[in-house]
């Protein structure tokens, strides 16, 4: 299958009648996944699945393996074993990290990664959902759909006066803008965001949550997050890891009243 | 960083940029026309003074080629004088069967051997060589490059692999049986194309030609760094990891940006042989290369202009210093060195910027 159809449309899609459902159909699903290093077992017969559509927030302490998913759904890691199965058509521990975001897959590091001697706009230009090989890039020219497009993501990301800055002098807060930016100019279809929130001011913080609400239902999410309080405010549905395995799914009201995820957190 | 120096020169004086290139253009051009002058003229300059600006030219030329490769991808090569020799060498075959005619060159007749080793196959025709000139180093680093690409060789580690690879070909060029004339190298030149190499007018035409190669690589060199290319480039540098979670393979843009950057290298050293009129395994030696890694350094990496000065202040205060006190060269070379690294860390042309902001 070619990678490049795959990302204009999903296989999988969401029905009006999903909403009485408690889970729609899985843009991704993940099947006894092992990944161990030397012997350090990350992930252990990890199981879960993420409905299209679904904004999910995975939680859990230091250490519980929320990284290496989101290695493993990328492609940065291999796992000894299992299989993740995206768009219920393609495995994505057979593909690497191009391929995969190529099918539509996009990835927000948890430390904010951007090009750094670029402009604000050059990065979003580089991220923009064009074709990306050696030759198209020689000959490539923004047209204005393009632009637009650019623009109204700077607005959106209220760095419109920041354009012609390189990225690198913004502030810690804009980079994590400028990357979400990045994201979603790719227009993927499942975003993975590794504390998208950290170091942000309070008011980028409430407006970050905006904005994943808003994109929840065009786009899957699975968002990592150590605050509790942005969590509250988007997740409709939580993920617990803990040591490499799945310690409780449910809403976040449920998972804070289970027993086990009580013990982990408050180590009794 | 300082990329957007030169692309905010061109967009806030566009004309007086390239009105201020092709100055320079024509005044390189007409300058070899000077050596034609009849001597005692006061404009007059000697072949050696061509001679001497024509090989500085061939160096600047290596200069773009390292920046394009150091400067925007950030692979530091400290083996691009083996593509400089390389092409050198595709040159110095034509250079060698044109003196020796119909026979073998005397390095072989030396040898005792009595036919031409199977790779000097078509040497005698000179659009064959021009297709060595580019293919020799081209292919060479395509291969180097798609292996050590594929391997994700990055960094200090893969400076390393490009100095121990020219190395290993300086070793194996000055063996006699690898058929290049060993630590001799090729010499004794008589034409080019039926010119006689060590004549002014010959001189002029190939300072001319080296005009022209600068020129092309300056321009390519720009289109590139304009391009959305030379922007991937730049990512690669700075985010390799960001710029593959975008979808874009970086092996492809490295590989590309390497290899034209050893055809152009080869490229100048095909035009610095006939110049000189020698070509041995020493130009392969680590110490050439890392010599133009200062260049680039000295002059402002990633900026194309700064390099081309970095060649120029370089080479020509070398040619100065070696005349003048040359046991004292090699200290100025690394105080120079010391100097634009503490004082100067964006190189020559942060001078320029620093005035004007």
């Amino acid at each position: 299958m070619n990678a490049n159809d795959a990302s204009d449309e999903l296989l999988t899609q969401t029905y009006p009648a999903d909403v009485w459902r408690r889970q729609s159909d899985p843009v991704l699903s993940l099947e006894k996944i092992n990944v161990s290093f030397d012997g350090f077992r990350a992930l252990t017969d990890l199981s879960m699945q993420i409905g299209v559509g679904e904004l999910r927030c995975v939680i859990g302490p230091n250490g519980a393996g929320k990284t290496t998913l989101m290695d493993v759904i990328t492609g940065k890691t291999h796992p000894q074993s299992g299989r993740a199965i995206y768009d219920q058509q393609t495995d994505l521990t057979r593909m690497n990290p191009i391929q995969i975001a190529q099918a539509g897959i996009g990835r927000k590091f948890q430390k904010p990664t951007v090009f750094e001697a670029l402009t604000t706009f050059e990065n979003l230009e580089l991220a923009l959902k064009t074709k990306k090989t050696v030759w198209a890039c020689l000959r490539n020219k923004l047209d204005s759909e393009q632009r637009d497009r650019i623009d109204d993501m700077l607005d959106t990301l209220r760095l419109s006066h920041e354009r012609h800055r390189a990225a690198g002098l913004l502030s810690h807060g804009q980079k994590q803008f400028l990357e979400i930016g990045m994201l979603l100019v790719q227009e993927p279809h499942l975003l993975l965001l590794d504390e998208p929130a950290a170091g942000m001011t309070d008011a980028e913080t409430a407006y970050t949550a905006e904005l994943f609400r808003s994109l929840a239902g065009k786009h899957s999410l699975m968002v990592v997050e150590h605050d509790m309080g942005f969590v509250e405010t988007i997740a409709d549905y939580v993920t617990v890891l803990h040591q490499g395995q799945v310690l409780a799914e449910g809403s976040l009201k449920e998972v804070q009243a289970n027993e086990h995820v009580i013990d982990v957190y408050l180590g009794r | 960083m300082s990329q957007p120096l030169i692309l905010s020169g061109f967009e806030r004086a566009p004309r007086f940029a390239t009105l201020a290139g092709t100055a320079v253009f024509i005044a390189l051009m007409l300058f070899p026309m000077l050596a034609l002058l009849p001597e005692g003229y006061p404009l007059a300059i000697s072949t050696y003074t061509l001679t001497l600006v024509g090989k500085i030219l061939c160096y600047a030329v290596v200069a773009i080629a390292l920046d394009l490769v150091w400067g925007y991808a950030g692979l530091l090569s400290l083996g691009h004088g083996l593509f400089f020799a390389l092409g050198g060498y595709a040159m110095g075959m034509y250079l060698m069967r044109e003196a020796a005619g119909q026979g073998l060159p005397p390095f072989m007749s030396f040898l005792s051997w009595n036919q031409l080793p199977w790779f000097w196959t078509g040497t005698e025709y000179f659009a064959w060589t021009l297709c060595l000139i580019i293919l020799a180093p081209g292919l060479l680093a395509f291969i180097f490059g798609y292996f050590s690409f594929r391997s994700k060789i990055k960094g200090v580690y893969f400076s390393i692999m490009t100095q121990a690879l020219t190395y290993a070909a300086m070793l194996l060029f000055f063996r006699n049986e690898t058929g290049f004339g060993g630590n001799n190298g090729f010499t004794g030149f008589t034409t080019l194309l039926g010119f006689s190499v060590t004549a002014t007018r010959t001189r002029v035409g190939l300072f001319m030609a080296t005009v022209l190669l600068l020129a092309a690589s300056l321009v390519i060199g720009f289109a590139l760094a304009r391009s959305k290319f030379g922007r991937v480039l730049t990512a690669i540098r700075d985010a390799e990891n960001r710029l593959v979670f975008c979808g874009y393979d970086p092996k492809g843009f490295k590989l590309f940006v390497w290899t034209l950057s050893a055809i152009l290298c080869g490229l100048a050293g095909a035009l610095y042989v006939p110049l000189v009129g020698i070509i041995n395994p020493s130009e392969m030696s680590p110490t050439n290369s890392i010599e133009a890694a200062i260049w680039v350094a000295l002059g402002g990496r990633g900026t194309l202009i700064g390099p081309l000065l970095g060649a120029g202040i370089v080479n020509g205060a070398k040619s100065w210093f070696t005349v003048a006190m040359p046991e004292y060269w090699q200290l100025f070379l690394g105080l120079m060195f010391i100097v634009v690294t503490l004082l100067l860390p964006q190189g020559v042309i942060g001078l320029l910027r620093k005035r004007r902001g």
